[in-house]
């Protein structure tokens, strides 16, 4: 194991804990309540926090393992398919918008679920949402947890103990600081992959001799790989295309990417954000996955998806550096298992404990504090060992989350906030529709001729939710709360 | 006594919901319209056969054009729809028709 790269990625991640405690010592300071404070940091996140965070809660291990893995095997195509996620800042929060930090105020919302609550008034769609939330999350936690324990294995420490570093340091500064720790993670995590990003083109650009000479090299190896359609053809348009309802649109519809749109201090910060938050997404995508594409001519044998990034990192760059740029995978994937772990903890907490079982708890800030750091604690530990016997490709898995979340969430969301008609039973039926239907398309995903199940998915729910909502009586009363 | 019924018509709006309405609009068709981007110059330029691609910067011009073009001219293009569409407004609960203009 190289020495220069451990040190430089034990100081990282002791940066990351620090910030922890800074923002454990923050939340001490704090005059609102304990469980604001904790799950959403007091609404108090501006421009540049804002981007980063937003950026981290997509960008994550598939972003930066798995997809320039796949850039690796099948060329340009793979990153044409990656750009899909360009306007997304600005979507989900220009979409989303300034309506739905309003209304996040009216109502007092911490989490999604508080906001499903109140358009609907329905305990069953609150229930639902939280358990398929926790599902989905821990799956994509698991999923998340082994890329981070894979980069471990990159520089030579085993498996096992590469997981538990990872794991402790997540679990330690998510636990101790909250929401405010993970977006301020998320901004310095967020830096450390520009970084790491910028400096890995350059050094892969660099160690191939330019790029005519790496166009050369891959037209020699497959002319395919410079081509929009993948080796052999495999991105083909309906399955490019889905991309556009799943890593873009439907982003809208992930909660730990909505969640933020209710965390912002003022318009300002949110104006700030979509501008920061548009060029970093662009930079990451385009950068990683490119960067994949170009390894192949470095290094065209790499057998395993996963480990071609952290393979040319740890080959292609002097050791001294290939620390700081380890780093920016990793990041990554802390920062993604950061937002879903308060979450998870948030829907526990806030969405079920205090929402159903003991609502007074919400103004008992000891006893709420002592709860949420035990269950946060709880959910890290048990995804940690789930995460020992790992499968392969964390793409695909991590991807089978990402749909299932968004079609559950998707509609309630976006119908709940622009649609007074939109009823509880509308969007119970959408949701339970959209969980059954996606997993069972995944399963015959054969017959849909590459196009993935989310589009289908968004469809039949999309029916649903308006037929629904037709045969049943308006919800006025929760109506007024949101739209007054 | 009388029990006063209310129709979803009658629920009166908060004001600053128009002008937040409008900048989703904005904002989808700003995504739109990086589709069209997105997908003219990848399809348009990348469906030849390769032996008729042009290269730019060493990258074929297809990507060059969709992707690295794309991406800074649509970085630039999320900056002028906050600068000239998007609206400063107080989003507390207190600041109700609080709408500023600029």
């Amino acid at each position: 194991m190289n020495i220069d790269i451990a040190i430089t990625l034990a100081l990282y991640l002791i940066i990351i804990c620090g910030i922890g405690y800074i923002a454990n010592r923050k939340m001490s300071e704090t005059k609102g309540s304990f469980l604001s404070e904790y799950f959403i940091g007091s609404r108090s996140m501006g421009g540049f926090v804002l981007a980063m965070t937003l950026v981290a809660s997509y960008v994550s291990a598939s972003s930066f393992v798995g997809g320039p893995g796949m850039a690796y095997k099948m060329g340009l195509g793979w990153v044409l398919l990656a750009m899909i996620q360009v306007p997304t800042a600005y979507l989900t929060l220009g979409f989303l918008g300034k309506k739905f930090a309003i209304v996040a105020r009216k109502i007092n919302a911490i989490t999604i679920n508080d906001f499903l609550r109140a358009r609907y008034e329905s305990t069953p769609i609150v229930i639902m949402a939280s358990i398929s939330l926790l599902l989905f999350f821990t799956a994509a936690i698991v999923a998340q947890f082994i890329g981070g324990a894979r980069l471990f294995e990159a520089i030579g420490l085993p498996y096992e103990v590469g997981l538990t570093i990872f794991a402790i340091t997540v679990i330690f500064y998510t636990v101790i600081g909250g929401f405010r720790a993970v977006v301020l993670t998320d901004a310095f995590q967020g830096i450390v992959m520009m970084l790491g990003t910028l400096a890995l083109v350059f050094g892969i650009t660099k160690a191939a001799g330019g790029m005519d000479a790496i166009s050369a090299k891959l037209m020699e190896i497959n002319p395919d790989l410079l081509t929009p359609f993948g080796v052999d053809g495999f991105i083909t348009k309906p399955f490019i295309l889905s991309f556009w309802i799943l890593v873009c649109f439907g982003i809208i519809g992930l909660p730990h990417t909505a969640v933020r749109c209710i965390g912002y201090k003022d318009s300002k910060s949110m104006h700030r954000a979509i501008v920061i938050g548009t060029f970093v997404t662009g930079f990451l995508m385009l950068g990683m996955h490119l960067a994949g594409v170009l390894g192949r001519a470095v290094l065209p044998n790499i057998e395993a998806v996963d480990s071609v990034i952290p393979t040319l990192t740890v080959e292609v760059l002097p050791p001294i550096f290939a620390g700081i740029f380890l780093a920016g995978p990793m990041a990554s994937i802390m920062s993604t298992v950061d937002s879903q772990l308060i979450l998870a903890s948030a829907a526990i907490i806030n969405d079920l404990y205090v929402g159903y079982i003991n609502p007074g708890a919400a103004y008992d800030d000891k006893k709420i504090r002592r709860i949420s750091l035990l269950v946060t604690t709880i959910i890290g530990v048990t995804v940690f060992l789930v995460a020992f016997k790992p499968p392969s490709l964390i793409v695909w898995i991590n991807l089978f989350a990402f749909g299932g979340l968004e079609a559950v969430f998707f509609w309630p969301i976006v119908m709940g906030l622009y649609w007074k008609r939109a009823t509880a039973s509308g969007a119970l039926a959408s949701m339970i529709t959209g969980v059954i239907l996606f997993i069972a398309l995944s399963k015959y995903a054969f017959l849909l001729h590459g196009l993935h199940p989310i589009v289908p998915t968004f469809v039949v729910t999309f029916v649903v939710f308006i037929v629904a909502s037709y045969l049943s009586k308006p919800s006025v009363k929760a109506v007024m709360r949101v739209w007054e | 006594m009388v029990v006063k019924t209310v129709n979803l018509e009658d629920i009166g709006e908060d004001k600053r919901y128009k002008s937040a309405k409008r900048e989703a609009l904005y904002s989808i068709i700003l995504t739109v319209l990086y589709f069209v981007w997105w997908y003219g110059f990848a399809y348009g330029m990348g469906s030849k056969p390769l032996s008729g691609y042009k290269f730019v910067m060493g990258l074929p011009s297809w990507f060059f054009w969709s992707c690295v073009v794309g991406f800074i001219v649509f970085s630039f293009a999320s900056w002028f729809l906050v600068k000239f569409f998007f609206q400063d407004m107080s989003l507390e609960t207190d600041g109700r028709d609080d709408l500023k203009v600029r």
